[in-house]
C-alpha cells in the first residue's frame, strides 16, 4: 500500500532484545491493549512502525502532486473547488501522519529530510502520470479506493497515535473516493470520446493500483511480524482481493472493461479471480525507474528550496514577536 | 534540512457546545497565533470545532507509565467510594 516499500530487509543492526520485555509487549498486543509513546516497546517495532507511518506521510505528500497538476484545468468551478479540497485534505493527512511518527522519536525534519535525499520511499504508484481529466477521477475511485481499503484495518493498529490518525483520515477519505467515482460516471455518461478517455485511464491504471498492495504474501518480507505486533490485519493478497472483489461491479456498472482478459468470477470461492501482477514493473518503479520518479523527487526538492523563504521568515518573525514583548516592560517604565 | 526546528503545540478542540475540548493531536509552529492558524487549518477543515486551544507541548508534565500501579491502583480496593457498594432496600426504590 502507501508502505509497500517496506519490503526490503532493514540494514540497521539488530537491536538488543529482552525476551522478557518483549513477551510483556506482546501479551499487551495480543490483549487489543493500543500501545502509546511513552510505553516500552521493542527496538524493532518501533523502527518498524517509523519507516511505515513515515512511508505513509511521505506517500500523502508525493500524492499531491499528480492531482495538483490539474488543479487549474479542472473543467468546472464544482470540480476544481472539489479537487482543491481533496488536495488540501491529502496534505493535512500528511501532517497527521508526520505527528504520529514524531511520538516514536523521530523528528518530522528528519524524515523530510529523507524523502528529499531518496533514502525514504513512498507510495509506487504516484510515480505514474496523470495524463487526462479522467486520471483524476480514476485516482479518487481506485488510488483513494484501495487506499481505504488498507486504511480500515489500519483504524485497529495496536499502536495508539497511527489508529487514530486513521481514524480521521478514513472519515475524509471516503469523500474523495466518491468525488472520482462521480467523474467517471460523468464521463462514462458523456461523449464516446469521453467514455474512451474513461476506458484508456482505466488501462493504464489498473495493474498499478494492483500493486499498491505490495508484493504478493509468499514474497512479503515482514507480513508475519506486522500481523504478530497487529500493525497489519490482513496480508497483501486479502487486502488486494477484497478490493478487485469491492471494485469489480463498479467498474461493470460504468461499462468499463477491465485489462485483465483473465478476470473471472468464481462462483464457488464468491470472489474475482485475475491474471499475473507484472512484479518486475513493480520493482522497477518502487527502485526509482517508473514513468515519473525523477520528476516527482525533483518537484518535492524545488518546493522545499522554494518554500525556504517562508520558514525563514516565519522564524524572524516569531523572533521580532519576542524581542518586543521583552522589551516592552521596559518601554513602559 | 529546516535550518531550525519550529516548537511542537498540541491541540485541543471543542467540538460542540457544552463539551470539553478534546485532544485531537498536534502542530509545529513558530508562535502561538501561528500555532493557532494551523490547527484551524489542519483539524477544523469540515465544522468540526467550536474553539481551539493550543499547548506548547514540552509544558504539559505526564505521568510515566511505569509508574502506573503506584498512582492508580490504590483506588482499585476503595470500593466504597461506588454507590453499588451501599445495599438499599428493594421496597425503598431507585436511590
Amino acid at each position: 500500500m502507501y508502505t509497500q516499500a517496506l519490503n526490503t530487509q532493514d540494514s540497521a543492526p539488530a537491536a538488543k532484545s529482552d525476551p522478557q520485555a518483549d513477551a510483556r509487549f506482546q501479551a499487551r498486543v495480543d490483549a487489543e491493549e493500543k500501545i502509546e509513546p511513552n510505553d516500552a516497546m521493542p527496538e524493532a517495532y518501533r523502527r518498524t512502525l517509523t519507516r511505515q507511518i513515515a512511508q505513509h506521510a511521505h506517500s500523502e505528500i508525493v500524492g499531491m502532486l499528480p492531482e495538483g497538476n490539474w488543479i487549474t484545468r479542472a473543467p468546472s468551478l464544482k470540480r476544481k473547488a472539489a479537487l482543491l479540497a481533496k488536495v488540501q485534505d491529502e496534505g493535512g493527512h500528511g501532517a497527521y501522519l508526520y505527528a504520529a511518527a514524531e511520538t516514536l522519536g523521530t523528528s518530522r525534519e528528519q524524515m523530510e529530510e529523507q524523502l528529499l535525499s531518496g533514502a525514504a520511499k513512498y507510495s509506487s504508484i504516484f510515480n505514474y502520470p496523470t495524463l487526462t481529466w479522467a486520471d483524476i477521477g480514476i485516482v479518487g475511485w481506485l488510488v483513494d479506493g484501495a487506499a481505504i481499503m488498507n486504511q480500515i484495518p489500519l483504524c485497529r493498529c495496536s499502536y495508539g497515535p497511527y489508529a487514530r490518525a486513521m481514524v480521521r483520515i478514513c472519515k475524509e477519505e471516503s469523500f474523495h473516493q466518491r468525488q472520482g467515482y462521480e467523474i467517471m460516471i460523468a464521463l462514462c455518461k458523456g461523449t464516446p470520446a469521453q467514455k474512451q478517455m474513461a476506458q484508456e485511464a482505466l488501462n493504464r491504471w489498473w495493474w498499478p493500483v494492483l500493486m499498491m498492495f505490495g508484493p504478493p504474501d509468499k514474497d512479503s518480507l515482514h507480513t508475519e511480524s506486522a500481523m504478530r505486533w497487529k500493525i497489519k490485519r490482513f496480508t497483501n493478497d486479502e487486502l488486494r482481493q477484497k478490493f478487485i472483489d469491492a471494485t469489480v461491479p463498479q467498474g461493470q456498472f460504468l461499462d468499463l472493461t477491465f485489462p485483465d482478459p483473465a478476470l473471472k468470477f468464481d462462483a464457488g470461492t464468491q470472489h474475482w479471480n485475475y491474471g499475473d501482477i507484472d512484479w518486475t514493473e513493480f520493482k522497477r518503479v518502487v527502485a526509482g525507474d517508473g514513468p515519473c520518479n525523477r520528476q516527482r523527487m525533483k518537484q518535492m526538492r524545488a518546493k522545499h528550496a522554494d518554500n525556504a523563504w517562508v520558514r525563514e521568515a516565519a522564524n524572524a518573525y516569531a523572533r521580532k514577536r519576542q524581542q518586543r514583548a521583552a522589551a516592552m516592560p521596559i518601554a513602559a517604565e | 534540512m529546516s535550518d531550525q526546528s519550529w516548537p511542537l503545540w498540541e491541540v485541543f478542540i471543542r467540538t460542540r457546545n457544552g463539551l470539553a475540548h478534546r485532544h485531537v493531536g498536534s502542530v509545529h509552529a513558530v508562535d502561538a497565533t501561528m500555532a493557532l492558524h494551523a490547527a484551524r487549518d489542519t483539524y477544523t477543515r469540515r465544522g468540526e470545532g467550536l474553539s481551539v486551544w493550543v499547548v506548547p507541548s514540552a509544558s504539559i508534565t505526564a505521568s510515566d507509565p511505569a509508574d502506573k500501579d503506584m498512582m492508580f491502583e490504590p483506588t482499585a480496593s476503595k470500593i466504597y467510594r461506588h454507590p453499588t457498594f451501599y445495599e438499599i432496600p428493594d421496597e425503598v426504590g431507585h436511590m
